[in-house]
């Protein structure tokens, strides 16, 4: 059977032959509570043909694809109600916010790169302005490296070092009675004399990082735009995952006109669309749990926030004030626009006020913006994610 | 993988005696395998053919399947493949009764293989073996041409999904019937409205003459031969005409692509073949999901409740069944859906209402009651398992009594901005828009083909027939990339796109965001299409509006 690895290696051959690649990393999320989900990383490709477009373009603005269904009642009646805030505390409750019998079957795999990713990307990829806050909780990195020198056995020998020892060894049995005129074929040697490098785990200390991803989930967030928030979140989660072995810590936020927080990632990237928006609350919470926990003693507190760009607090002015109070203690904001397609050239709400606070410039080291197309591709989304930890 | 146990064996030929009891017929000889869930996660993406051709994407799909099933592990029952002798796959863990209800459920799909048309061009291929031929010729081709195999099968994939199947199985029909074409026939059909062009007045009028003349046994032909002198001549030169037949897209590209009429590109037409003979292969499997599933379901339940074996696991039963064939109360389950309208056709043609009488009646009460005692259900199910497939089963026989009976309707889905929630409710109760929900599910590829006219001077021009659908975009690039890898030159396709897709996205903006601008209640605007060409050059798509 042929190995995952083996498969990526094809796909990398495909670009020397000058065609797109086409496998993808997607991992599958099996919901567990109190953040103890099973990630399983699977491949996952699209066999591209000519097929029709499922789009439904008469449907009425806020109407779903209809299915079929049984049991009694009448045309017109409502027959269940799913909230789409969900509520926290109500395990499967939630779904995939596409409603029962849509023979999902908890199919929950999204397609991301990330472990390509971590891989490729680990030495670009730095957390930017990482300042050594005390040593709460540790976060060890380990690396694997041939450092340590051990004498008999060993992955490699190490020559220099053994010469040295040969001599050294020579000089004492009284072996070389001319300096100036070694013989080396007469030398003595003993296998202790030989010395290797052997492969060793380093740790390496770094002051510890928090996590904080803020997502837009209001209406106007539904399809394209949230895929692609939502993958660029991932990818950035899944680098830290696979970077720091789990030990960055992350917080999640989801908003609409109010923000929340949830406890794991997999409820951050399901819960589906709700009503309208207004970015300042999700600034606003972080700022309150940071306050109240008093995190900014220990962690290094980098915040990530993913929307379409509309706000009804339409000059930003509430936002601003958060971000502003938010810069005062925070290593990096990075906020990721994704337009619609419709928006055209306009610019949107949240990019509008952004730019003209001049927040963006005055602290250009601590918060970066990141405008992409709704369409954007995987590139495209790496790209924004250079950007935004750069 | 092996064989069942004699014993095991011994129950599915007593299930076979006791089905061909009722009327299904199949070949005598059957080969179960027992098989692990592992087993089945491998053979899934070879759509369960152990010696379908490797490919990478199959390996993918079985890595993926792995690390599924250690997410959330499945059991199957069992799974059939359509070939000579019909083979199918168990899990080993079954009880004996189970085994029986199971072993009915196979035999129905056995029969449904081997006796509806849309098989009929299977039925004569041994799969099994022609895939294992396949995949040495891959293997081989592999070996020398590496990976360059892997695209020509990735490219010719690319368009399988255009094989003309519905014209392959009209030819094999046509052949059979071996019926030249009658006077009467090339008069109407091609004389008359191809040659002479008649208007549609003149075209009746000729028609009725020819009733007329049917009952009154004058020769209708010696007026055509007065007015039209040509027409005996005409006559006898189309018989000696071969039945010009159109090709699919990858028929064409076989026969006439310049780039693999180059000596060392002649390898790739053997992919071609191999890769669109397996497409054609499965296009029955895939148009008869419901009917398929829901005829095993059937026979399953009929066969098993008529069966001593069932004794002292009645219990047993139900909670099996009720899990594979209960409706769901939001969703659709083909094999609940199949069954109950293969009972629901039985029961209406017992009764005889399929007739005139039935439909006349206006009463309600009086449709219940209607019964003629026909009691030819039986026989009449086994023809429409014959006959149709899931477009036509379903168009055909979905009506009022059969979504009043089981309480069926189209479940509507909606926001509710107040209450911040998800509805779901009845959309409709009425059998034409229920028909519709489900003709909707169907399988159905796009209809395009290569317009011989326009493609002259290396282009290839395929051309998208209109059907209210538009293609999906992501997907055109890397398709057509494909095709002119085949093609060896430039592909043209013409499509429709909806002119007018951002009107309603705007709008939907609107509905979420009352402060900023007025909520417009207006329904949007009926969509407009325009026609669209994509234009594939040294692997560069442009696309500009016709």
């Amino acid at each position: 059977m042929i190995t995952l690895d083996e498969l990526l290696e094809k796909d990398r051959r495909r670009e020397e032959d000058g065609f797109k690649r086409k496998i993808r990393i997607g991992r599958i999320v099996k919901p567990g509570t109190g953040g103890k989900e099973k990630i399983i990383i699977v491949p996952t490709t699209v066999e591209e043909k000519f097929v029709h477009d499922e789009i439904r373009l008469e449907q009425e603005p806020g109407e779903g694809e209809p299915t079929g269904g049984t049991g009694e009642g009448e045309e017109g009646e409502v027959i269940g109600e799913q909230p789409v805030r969900p509520q926290e505390g109500e395990e499967g409750e939630e779904g995939a916010g596409e409603g029962p019998g849509q023979g999902e079957g908890g199919e929950h795999e999204l397609e991301s790169n990330a472990y390509e990713l971590g891989k490729v990307l680990s030495q670009d990829f730095q957390l930017p302005n990482l300042k050594d806050k005390g040593k709460k909780r540790t976060l060890a990195r380990y690396i694997y490296d041939l450092t340590d020198k051990n004498r008999g056995v060993g992955q490699i020998l190490d020559k220099k070092a053994t010469l040295k020892r040969i001599i050294e060894t020579n000089i004492t049995l009284g072996n070389i009675p001319d300096i100036s005129n070694i013989d080396s074929t007469k030398f003595i040697i003993s296998p202790q004399d030989l010395i290797y490098r052997i492969l060793s785990r380093e740790k390496d200390f770094e002051s510890q990082a928090l996590v904080f991803f803020l997502r837009d989930y209001s209406g106007s967030m539904s399809g394209k735009v949230t895929q692609t928030v939502v993958s660029q979140h991932v990818m950035l989660y899944s680098w830290l995952l696979y970077q720091y072995e789990k030990q960055v810590e992350t917080r999640f936020i989801l908003h609409d006109t109010e923000a929340k927080e949830v406890s794991d990632f997999y409820k951050y990237y399901s819960y589906k669309v709700a009503g309208g928006t207004k970015v300042a609350t999700a600034f606003k919470l972080v700022n309150d749990i940071v306050e109240r926990e008093n995190l900014a003693r220990d962690y290094n507190i980098y915040v990530f926030h993913g929307t379409d760009g509309d706000d009804w607090d339409k000059d930003g002015k509430q936002t601003i004030a958060e971000i502003e109070k938010m810069l005062t203690y925070v290593s990096r904001i990075g906020i990721s626009i994704v337009e619609h397609s419709y928006v055209g050239s306009k610019q949107t709400e949240v990019e509008n006020y952004l730019k003209s606070s001049g927040i963006l410039t005055k602290h250009s080291n601590l918060i970066k913006m990141d405008v992409l197309d709704e369409n954007a591709d995987d590139s495209r989304i790496i790209q924004g994610i250079k950007q935004l930890i750069s | 993988m092996e064989l069942v146990s004699q014993h095991v064996k011994g129950i599915m030929e007593e299930c076979k005696l006791r089905a061909m009891d009722h009327g299904l017929t199949f070949d005598d000889e059957t080969l179960e395998y027992i098989v692990t869930n592992r087993d089945m996660i491998e053979l899934s993406p070879k759509v369960m053919i152990p010696t379908l051709y490797d490919y990478w994407v199959h390996d993918v799909r079985v890595l993926s399947g792995k690390g599924m099933y250690e997410a959330y592990p499945s059991n199957p029952f069992e799974t059939v493949i359509n070939t000579r002798p019909a083979i199918s796959f168990y899990n080993d863990n079954n009880p004996d009764w189970l085994n029986v209800m199971i072993f009915y459920h196979v035999l129905g799909h056995i029969d449904f293989f081997q006796n509806n048309l849309f098989y009929k061009n299977t039925w004569d291929i041994d799969l099994t073996g022609q895939a294992l031929s396949d995949k040495r010729m891959i293997a081989k081709l592999r070996s020398e041409k590496g990976r360059w195999v892997d695209y020509a099968i990735e490219f010719a994939r690319g368009i399988d999904n255009l094989v003309g199947y519905h014209r392959e199985l009209n030819l094999n029909i046509l052949n059979e019937s071996k019926q030249p074409l009658n006077r009467t026939d090339f008069y109407f059909d091609i004389f008359l409205q191809k040659i002479k062009n008649v208007s549609h007045n003149d075209y009746l009028k000729e028609i009725t003459r020819y009733n007329e003349g049917l009952h009154n046994n004058g020769d209708f032909f010696n007026l055509v031969v007065n007015k039209y002198p040509e027409f005996e001549e005409l006559y006898r030169k189309e018989l000696l005409i071969k039945r010009k037949t159109e090709l699919d897209i990858m028929e064409y590209i076989i026969l006439n692509s310049a780039f693999l009429k180059e000596d060392e590109n002649e390898w790739i037409k053997a992919v071609l073949q191999i890769v669109r003979n397996t497409s054609l292969y499965f296009q029955p499997q895939i148009r008869t999901k419901i009917m398929n599933e829901g005829w095993a379901s059937y026979w399953h339940d009929y066969l098993f409740m008529r069966d001593d074996r069932i004794c002292g696991h009645e219990v047993d039963y139900a909670k099996v069944n009720a899990a594979v064939t209960s409706m769901p109360k939001v969703g659709l389950n083909p094999y609940a859906l199949g069954m109950r309208l293969f009972q629901h056709i039985k029961d209406m043609e017992d009764r005889g209402c399929y007739s005139f009488d039935y439909e006349l009646l206006k009463d309600e009460v009086e449709k219940k009651k209607f019964n003629k005692a026909k009691d030819s259900g039986s026989d009449y199910i086994l023809k429409v398992r014959e006959n149709f497939n899931d477009f036509t089963f379903i168009n055909s026989f979905i009506d009022q009594e059969f979504v009043t009976a089981h309480n069926l309707f189209v479940a509507g889905k909606r926001f509710n901005n107040e209450r911040m929630s998800i509805e779901y409710y009845i959309k409709s109760k009425k059998a034409e828009d229920y028909k519709e929900m489900l003709v909707d599910t169907l399988y159905h590829p796009p209809e395009i083909f290569v317009d011989l006219s326009l493609t002259k001077n290396g282009v290839l021009y395929l051309n998208h027939k209109f059907e209210s659908k538009p293609l999906k975009t992501d997907y055109i690039e890397n398709t057509m990339i494909g095709i002119e890898y085949l093609w060896g030159g430039p592909v043209h396709l013409e499509t429709s796109e909806p002119a007018t897709s951002g009107k309603t996205a705007a709008a939907y903006a609107n509905f979420w965001d009352p402060s900023s601008r007025q909520t417009e209640e207006k329904k949007p605007e009926p969509v407009k299409w325009k026609r669209m060409l994509y234009i594939m050059e040294n692997r560069k798509l442009h696309k500009r509006e016709l």
